[in-house]
C-alpha cells in the first residue's frame, strides 16, 4: 500500500492530486482483501522462523531462542524422522500415480464426449460426470467404505456371488493405493475435461472437413486433428502436475486411510497434522512444511521453463 | 459434422462409454439412497443394492429429531451464507480495482497477491497465527482465515477485464468514481461469475471439513461434515445415534446413509442448474495474465 502511493506520489504533483481525488476509492476497496493477504498470509510466512528456532508456549515468535546447530536442528530432527521419510515417499509415490493414471484419464473422457453425435446424451453425460467434483472427502470416503468394505461391501459381495475371491480393497496396502488413485480419477475425471473441451471447441471445424475429405476414420481424426488441437493444454497441464509433485491434499488421503494401510496412506499434510497439531511437535512440523513449500517453489518454476521449453506459454 | 465416414459401430461404443461413466458416477449416490429408506433388517442382512428394501423412512424421521445433526445442518448453512457472502465481496473488491490499467502499483498488488498462491507457508505456521490472535475454537475461525480464494480473485480479474473499457470510461466521463461504476455498471453484468464464485466458495464451505477439525475443538461448532466424518470413523457412532441405533447395526447404517443425503442433495440440487456459468469460470480460471 504505502509503496503504491510513494511510487504514486512520485510523478507530477498536480497529476497525482488529480488521480488521488479520482481514484483513491480503488486504494479504500483494496485495503480489506490487502488486509487479508498481509494478515493471513503474509504473518504466518514470518512464523515460519519456528522451523529454525525453539518453540516456547510463553515466548512470542520473535523471543524464541534459535534451535542448536545453526538453526537447523529440526531440520536435522524431521529428516531422522521415519514416519517424515515415509511420508515423503508416500507423497511422491502417491502424486506421481495420480500423474500415470489420472492424468490420461479426463483427456480421453473429453475425447470420447467430443465424438458423441448425440449432444443431448453429451451434456447429460458431462452433468453426471461434474457431480463427484461436488461432494466432500468425507462423503467419498464414507460411500469407499460402504461399497468396499471386505465382508460386507456391495462390490466384494457382488465379487462372492459371481464366485470371485473378495478384494481387500482398504484393508491391504497396495489395494489400498490403487483405491485411493481410482477414487481420485471418479471424483475428478469429468472436472478435469473442462479445460480439454473448452481447447476442443477451438479446433478450426475446417480441419475435420479436410480430414474427412482425406478419408481419415474417427481414429486418425482424433490423432491428427483433435489431440494436436489440444497439445499446449495438455503440456501445459502435464507440467503444472508435474510442479505440484511434493503437494499433499489432506483430505483424500486422511479420510481414506485406516491402521492397516498408514504404511503407504500417511503423507506429509498428515504427517504435520498428526506430529504438529495434535503431536505439538511445532518446530519441526513448521519445518517440514516450509521444506515442503520451497521445493514446491523450486519445482514449479522448473515447471515454468520446462513448459516454455516446450514453446508454450508459461505457468507462473 | 461430416457423416459419411463415421462408423455405426464405432458412435455405439462411444455411447456405451459415456453410459458407463454415467453409471459408476452414479450408482454409489443411487445405493445410499436407497440405504437411508431401506429397514434395518435388510441392511443388516446385505440385500440393499439400488433399491430400497422394505421403504421406510425412520431414519430421515431419527436424523431430524436429532438435535445435534439439524443443529449442525443449520450452523453449517448459516457458515454457508454468511461465508460465501462475504468472499464475494472480498474478492470483488480485490478483483475490480487491478482491472485498472491507470491504477498506480497494480503490478505491485498482483505480485503481492499471486507470491501467496505460489509459496505458502503451511498449516503449522497459520494455526499458531491463529492461536496467537485467539480465534482457535471460536465461529469466526470457519469464515475469516480462508475467505479470499487467488484462485477465485484471478477468475474475477479476467472475467471484469473482459468487459468493454468504453462503458467505464463514458460513465467517467459522466462524472461516476470507481465504486459507483462497479455498484451500478460492473456488479449487474457480473452475475454469470458471482453465480459461478458463490457456488465455488458455498460448495468448499458446505464441504469443508480439515479446518474445523484443526482449529475447532467446540462440538456446537463442528460443521457437518465434521460431524459425518466422526460418524463414519468411529465403530459407536457416538454423536448422532440414539441410545436405540447404538444397539441396532441396522439402524446405524440407515441412520449413516440418511445423514448423507442431507448433507449431499443440497449441492446436488443446485450445481446442475449452474453448469454453464461453472464451466466458463473454470475455463476462465486458466487464465492468469
Amino acid at each position: 500500500m504505502n509503496s503504491a502511493l510513494s511510487k504514486a506520489l512520485r510523478g507530477n504533483r498536480h497529476g497525482i492530486r488529480n488521480y488521488l481525488r479520482r481514484y483513491w476509492t480503488l486504494y479504500l476497496l483494496l485495503l480489506l482483501p490487502m488486509a487479508y493477504f498481509f494478515v493471513f498470509k503474509y504473518i504466518p510466512m514470518a512464523y515460519c522462523q519456528i522451523a529454525f528456532k525453539k518453540f516456547s508456549l510463553v515466548k512470542s515468535v520473535w523471543e524464541m531462542p534459535w534451535a542448536a546447530n545453526n538453526g537447523m536442528e529440526y531440520f536435522i530432527k524431521a529428516f531422522a524422522n521415519r514416519d517424515f521419510i515415509y511420508a515423503l515417499k508416500n507423497t511422491v509415490m502417491l502424486n506421481l500415480l495420480d500423474l500415470i493414471a489420472g492424468f490420461p484419464a479426463p483427456i480421453v473422457l473429453a475425447l470420447v464426449l467430443n465424438e458423441l453425435r448425440f449432444k443431448a446424451l453429451k451434456r447429460l453425460t458431462q452433468t453426471v460426470a461434474y457431480m463427484p467434483h461436488f461432494l466432500s472427502w468425507v462423503i467419498i470416503g464414507g460411500l469407499a467404505l460402504q461399497l468396499l468394505a471386505d465382508n460386507t461391501g456391495l462390490v466384494n459381495n457382488a465379487l462372492a456371488g459371481a464366485g470371485i475371491k473378495r478384494v481387500p480393497f482398504l484393508s491391504e496396502s497396495a489395494h489400498w493405493v490403487a483405491t485411493y488413485v481410482s477414487l481420485g480419477i471418479w471424483q475428478s475425471i469429468g472436472w478435469n475435461t473442462i479445460l480439454y473441451l473448452a481447447a476442443i471447441t477451438g479446433i478450426n471445424p475446417e480441419l475435420y472437413e479436410a480430414a474427412a475429405i482425406d478419408g481419415a476414420g474417427r481414429l486418425r481424426r482424433i490423432w491428427h486433428v483433435t489431440l494436436p488441437g489440444i497439445r499446449s493444454t495438455i503440456v501445459v497441464l502435464f507440467i503444472l502436475a508435474l510442479g505440484n509433485i511434493l503437494q499433499s491434499n489432506f483430505d483424500r488421503p486422511y479420510v481414506l486411510t485406516n491402521a492397516l494401510v498408514i504404511g503407504v496412506s500417511n503423507v506429509i499434510a498428515t504427517f504435520v497434522y498428526t506430529a504438529g497439531i495434535r503431536g505439538l511437535q511445532f518446530s519441526m512440523t513448521t519445518a517440514v512444511g516450509l521444506f515442503q513449500s520451497v521445493i514446491c517453489v523450486g519445482f514449479l518454476f522448473a515447471a515454468d521453463r520446462l513448459a516454455k521449453r516446450f514453446g508454450e506459454r508459461g505457468v507462473v | 459434422m461430416i457423416t459419411s465416414k463415421r462408423s455405426k459401430a464405432g458412435d455405439w461404443i462411444i455411447v456405451l462409454v459415456c453410459v458407463i461413466v454415467m453409471l459408476v458416477c452414479l450408482l454409489p449416490i443411487v445405493n445410499i439412497a436407497a440405504r437411508s429408506l431401506s429397514s434395518t433388517e435388510a441392511l443388516i442382512r446385505n440385500e440393499v443394492g439400488l433399491w430400497p428394501k422394505g421403504l421406510n423412512i425412520e431414519a430421515y424421521r431419527h436424523v431430524l429429531e436429532d438435535g445435534k445433526f439439524t443443529r449442525a445442518l443449520w450452523w453449517t448453512a448459516l457458515l454457508t451464507v454468511a461465508g460465501t457472502a462475504l468472499s464475494l465481496v472480498m474478492t470483488a473488491m480485490c478483483a475490480y480495482p487491478l482491472t485498472y490499467d491507470k491504477l498506480k502499483g497494480r503490478r505491485f498488488f498482483n505480485v503481492l497477491i499471486i507470491f501467496t498462491m505460489y509459496f505458502n507457508a503451511g498449516i503449522i505456521p497459520t494455526y499458531l497465527l491463529l492461536k496467537d490472535l485467539s480465534m482457535l475454537n471460536r465461529p469466526v475461525v470457519l469464515i475469516l482465515p480462508y475467505c479470499l480464494s487467488v484462485f477465485y480473485m484471478i477468475i474475477m480479474r479476467s472475467f471484469l477485464s473482459e468487459l468493454p473499457v468504453s462503458m467505464r470510461e463514458s460513465a467517467e466521463i459522466d462524472g461516476a468514481g470507481p465504486i459507483r461504476i462497479l455498484v451500478s455498471i460492473y456488479l449487474p453484468l457480473s452475475a454469470p461469475v458471482i453465480a459461478t464464485l458463490a457456488l465455488f466458495y458455498a460448495v468448499g464451505r458446505w464441504n469443508g471439513f480439515s479446518d474445523a477439525l484443526m482449529f475447532m475443538n467446540k462440538r456446537e461448532f463442528y460443521p457437518i461434515q465434521l460431524l459425518l466424518y466422526n460418524l463414519i470413523t468411529s465403530m459407536s457412532n457416538i454423536d448422532i445415534v440414539t441410545a436405540e441405533g447404538g444397539t441396532n447395526p441396522g439402524l446405524t447404517e440407515s441412520l449413516k446413509a440418511a445423514a448423507f443425503m442431507f448433507a449431499t442433495v443440497p449441492i446436488l440440487l443446485v450445481y446442475p442448474w449452474l453448469q454453464k456459468y461453472f464451466i466458463a469460470g473454470a475455463t476462465l480460471g486458466a487464465i492468469k495474465e
